[in-house]
């Protein structure tokens, strides 16, 4: 099945089987590896991407779903040269330990900012009503979806606070 | 808050300093390559494995001929299509078969491996196998196996100090009971995976997910009927590995290789993480039965306890996993008599294997047991009773295995974090919460932690590295450690860093690989940078050697006056920098490589008596864990934790800190929400993070201060004086397991000791109020 699929800004057509996963289009049709696989099942969150600025796991989606929509991954975040500042900030506070669930953590934490913006409230939100405030116990719930088996989440929950501009 | 923050260092070099990760930028971009990332030639294959669907029979009849001709398949192998042997077992006993022949031994084992084209092709063509067994009894646990006859897996060991019998008997009061430990799936976010490319005669490369590419090396060898000369086996990074990637890759290695070499493709296997979960090892459950004498201020007299571990139906590692248990069945505490012993039993389940702490955290876990019931008889504070029984300076010093405690700090580290966590003070707050509350209740507990660096396997403990400076003055390191997360290769880096002088942005990291450095040891036991640190070490002092001789011949000095400055030397008087002294030496053909050794002194260890010195020294750590449980429900939260942790003289506090974090919080996933479970056919039910609940950024406590012992030096020589920092982290979370027996017991007003087995899952707390509501 043909299917155009807009990654990080490049338009790339693709004949693939309707059943690929959004995850197997990126890595084994356009060799974009960053996104990582972990579970396969939407359990782990090491596949998070952006699709329209919105944070998704890309295994329990079907690539041609997404014809006309803007994917974002991990390496469409930044320039070898230039992290993105929340990428700056999981080097500066060592968010990461092997690595493997770091690209998800980056994008998921980019969505998340956007959501708690756009105000949107978690599970741990006192008022639903308010703005929410931007505090750890926000961050690491709403960041909840991304496993971390090393569990460097103190330092991945600093890296996001010190980006939201985070009251410590 | 009181959490350690360390600035880190995007440059630099120096040991002790907290630079960053060597792969940080390349991890947040996705640019660092795992195993899954390496571009695939063209004609890669894929493999995957059939399993068995039985935990134990006979095989009666394979019939794979809809599997050979489902769409896309290239090949099926079996056992029969191994040209070598057909055994991964680590330690050699045959036991361990790449591909099961005759009877199956557990469900989820590999019976076949299918190569496709494609990954998806080789999946779906996997479950058409029609495969008849004829069934036999499976002894699923601890309790089945001994009632099956107690078949073991390998040697059991048996460690005696004194007369326990008579010290049980003099003993004004005993303490007898069971500790049921659970186990632990490793859930390493990259599963295991091996790509093998063939070429010619008989060689092939394997890359692979594994923490022991010597092994694998071996293995491959061993399976394809080959020299080992012919293997080469890289890895340049896990997506973490503890333990589980210790002997698990060497299956998976094998049968890629296997299909190389038969079909004459690359051939990557990578299996889904259900398939993972279900045929590859895990820690070991544990059964501890003990019975434990005590005079009247607490003091422990005499300690006779069997540990009982589920090993699966190979030995795999087994056997030093059961043992390191046995050396950690003291934790910090002195044994008057004591005699402890291993029954590593034979289970229809998956072969368990490494997972850091070895066995360690069962050990002493059972020991906090204990101290936890004797205070409780008592009516005391356990941390008394820790404080009353912990080793001695001087006297009250010797193991059950008859090592002196040299290095003893846990008295003035606990002293240091029960202050620092205002433990007395908060310990009494809760006592009168719990007084007046009538649903929520609270624990604090306060445990120690002395681990034992070193491997028991006394040859293990040796290391390589081979360091070549280039004539532009870049550096190349390799060395036989592997990096998991834990920041192995930053460190080792720095080591070379600092004797150089020169910024780590000079050395080139190198994945490691059999090819350049040989014969390595497994990246476990904690032991990376203490082993690979001082061969880098070595490597570079053999350079140096060369270069003030060479510096000292040049500019006509005396060889005692040329001094190594940051970036350069100075030649009696004159600076010379780093790049002009390596290209002089060059021109000068002076030998710019060298490759560096080390083996641990001191150690030695006689298993068979069961007496010697199998730890160079011990690590350190204590923590403090404080919880609210529901006690109409079991649930619960832990609300804070103190940690002051002993890494010597840190080479890198950034990472440090990281690993005692991390390790905390795994062993409290561990000891609180991973709960492996078999039904009773045998089958693995957790095999996903849906059913199986690992620690998530929400459980992380909300006032988490975490502190390195910044006093603590290694009093042996060990690279900069720091000391091991992987494994023993994971047991300061034994402090939680202690906090909810608090509160568990406090509705039973501090009279019986819960007796909480691990996990301690909401339903086990729920229980345990349940029994104390009933009268213990």
């Amino acid at each position: 099945m043909h299917v155009t699929l807009s990654v990080n800004g490049t338009e790339h057509a693709l004949d693939i089987d309707p059943r690929t996963t959004l995850l197997d289009a990126l890595r084994d049709h356009l060799d974009l590896t960053g996104t990582k696989k972990g579970c396969d099942h939407g359990q782990c969150g090491a596949c998070t991407i952006l699709l329209d600025g919105k944070r998704i796991n890309s295994c329990l989606t079907l690539a041609v779903m997404h014809e006309g929509d803007a994917i974002t991954t991990v390496e469409g975040l930044s320039t070898p040269d230039a992290l993105s500042p929340l990428q700056a900030a999981f080097v500066a506070h060592d968010g990461y330990q092997c690595g493997y669930c770091t690209p998800g953590q980056i994008c998921s934490a980019t969505g998340m900012l956007e959501e708690i913006a756009a105000g949107w409230p978690s599970h741990v939100t006192d008022d639903l009503e308010a703005d929410p405030a931007l505090t750890r116990e926000e961050i690491s719930e709403r960041m909840s979806g991304n496993l971390c088996r090393c569990s460097a989440y103190p330092n991945i929950v600093d890296a996001i606070a010190e980006v939201g501009g985070a009251a410590k | 808050m009181n959490r350690q923050q360390t600035d880190i260092a995007l440059a630099g070099g120096r040991m002790h300093q907290s630079l960053a990760h060597d792969s940080g930028r390349k991890h947040v971009s996705g640019r660092a390559e795992y195993i899954d990332d390496i571009a695939e030639p063209a004609g890669t294959l894929h493999a995957y494995l059939g399993l068995s669907a039985i935990a134990h029979g006979e095989i009666v009849s394979v019939d794979l001929d809809a599997v050979r001709a489902a769409p896309g398949v290239v090949g099926v192998l079996t056992a029969a299509d191994i040209p070598g042997e057909n055994d991964v077992s680590p330690p050699h006993k045959h036991d361990d078969p790449v591909f099961a022949e005759g009877r199956v031994e557990f469900l989820g084992q590999p019976v076949f491996a299918v190569i496709g084209e494609t990954r998806d092709a080789a999946r779906r063509a996997s479950r058409l196998a029609k495969i008849t067994y004829a069934p036999l009894a499976a002894a699923l646990d601890v309790d089945a196996a001994r009632r099956a006859g107690g078949t073991l897996v390998t040697e059991p060991l048996t460690l005696v100090r004194g007369d326990v019998d008579a010290g049980l008997s003099r003993a004004k009061n005993r303490v007898s009971g069971r500790m049921t430990i659970g186990g632990q799936d490793h859930f390493y976010l990259e599963g295991q995976i091996a790509f093998a490319l063939p070429g010619e005669d008989e060689d092939v490369i394997v890359h692979s997910s594994t923490q022991h590419p010597s092994e694998v090396q071996l293995m491959v060898a061993h399976v394809l009927g080959i020299s080992q000369h012919a293997v080469t086996v890289n890895v340049r990074r896990m997506g973490g590995g503890f333990g589980g990637k210790e002997t698990q890759g060497n299956l998976f290695a094998a049968v890629a290789a296997l299909a190389a070499k038969r079909f004459n493709r690359p051939v990557k296997i990578r299996p889904d993480r259900d398939d993972d979960m279900i045929a590859t090892g895990k820690r070991h459950d544990f059964v501890v039965d003990y019975d434990v004498g005590y005079d009247d201020d607490g003091r422990i007299e005499a300690v006779d306890a069997v540990y009982a571990a589920r090993c699966g139906f190979s030995a795999d590692l087994s056997g030093p996993v059961t043992d390191r248990a046995l050396f950690h069945a003291d934790n910090a505490y002195f044994y008057p008599d004591v005699r402890v012993r291993s029954e590593p039993l034979k289970t229809n389940t998956v072969s368990n294997t490494a997972f850091r702490g070895f066995g360690g955290p069962q050990g002493m876990l059972a020991a906090e047991r204990w101290i936890e019931d004797i205070a409780y008889a008592l009516g005391r504070d356990p941390l008394e009773i820790r404080k009353a029984n912990f080793y001695g300076q001087g006297d009250r010093n010797i193991t059950p295995y008859h090592q002196t405690v040299e290095d003893n700090i846990i008295d003035r580290l606990v002293g240091e974090l029960e202050a620092s966590a205002d433990y007395r003070a908060r310990r009494e707050a809760i006592l009168a919460f719990n007084r007046t509350s009538p649903v929520l209740r609270k624990g604090i507990a306060l445990t120690p932690v002395k681990f034992g660096i070193s491997f028991t396997a006394t040859w293990y403990n040796q290391a390589g590295a081979l360091v070549h400076i280039y004539r532009d003055g870049s550096i190349h390191l390799s060395h036989g450690g592997t990096e998991m997360g834990q920041g192995l290769y930053t460190k080792v880096a720095q080591v070379l860093a600092d004797a150089f002088g020169v910024g780590i942005d000079r050395i080139k990291i190198m994945g490691t690989t059999t090819g350049k450095v040989p014969n390595t040891s497994a990246t476990a036991a904690s032991s990376g940078s203490d082993l690979n640190g001082m061969a880098a070490a070595d490597a570079a002092r053999q350079i140096k050697a060369r270069l003030e001789a060479h510096a000292a011949r040049l500019y006509e000095v005396p060889a005692d006056e040329i001094l190594w400055v940051p970036n350069g030397i100075e030649a009696g008087g004159r600076f010379v920098p780093f790049t002009e002294l390596v290209a002089s030496a060059y021109l000068n053909r002076v030998q710019l490589s060298a490759a560096g050794f080390y083996k641990t002194p001191k150690i030695h260890w006689d298993r068979g008596s069961g007496r010697g010195r199998p730890f160079l020294y011990y690590a350190y750590g204590a923590s403090v864990s404080e919880v609210t449980i529901d006690t109409l429900t079991g649930e619960y939260q832990v609300d804070r934790v103190d940690i002051l942790h002993d890494v010597g003289r840190s080479l890198n506090p950034a990472i440090d800190l990281g690993q005692i974090e991390g390790g905390f919080i795994q062993g409290m996933g561990w000891l609180t929400t991973e709960e492996l479970w078999w039904d009773e056919k045998g089958e693995l039910r957790t095999h996903a993070p849906s059913t199986y609940k690992i620690p998530l950024a929400s459980d992380v406590p909300p006032i988490f201060n975490v502190n390195l012992c910044d006093w603590s030096a290694n009093r042996e020589e060990t690279i900069g004086r720091s000391k091991a920092v992987g494994e023993p982290p994971l047991m300061l979370a034994m402090s939680v397991v202690e906090a909810l027996s608090m509160a568990v017991a406090s509705v039973a007003d501090y009279k019986v000791a819960p007796r909480l087995d691990t996990p301690v899952t909401p339903e086990r707390v729920l229980m345990g109020v349940e029994r104390m509501r009933a009268g213990g």
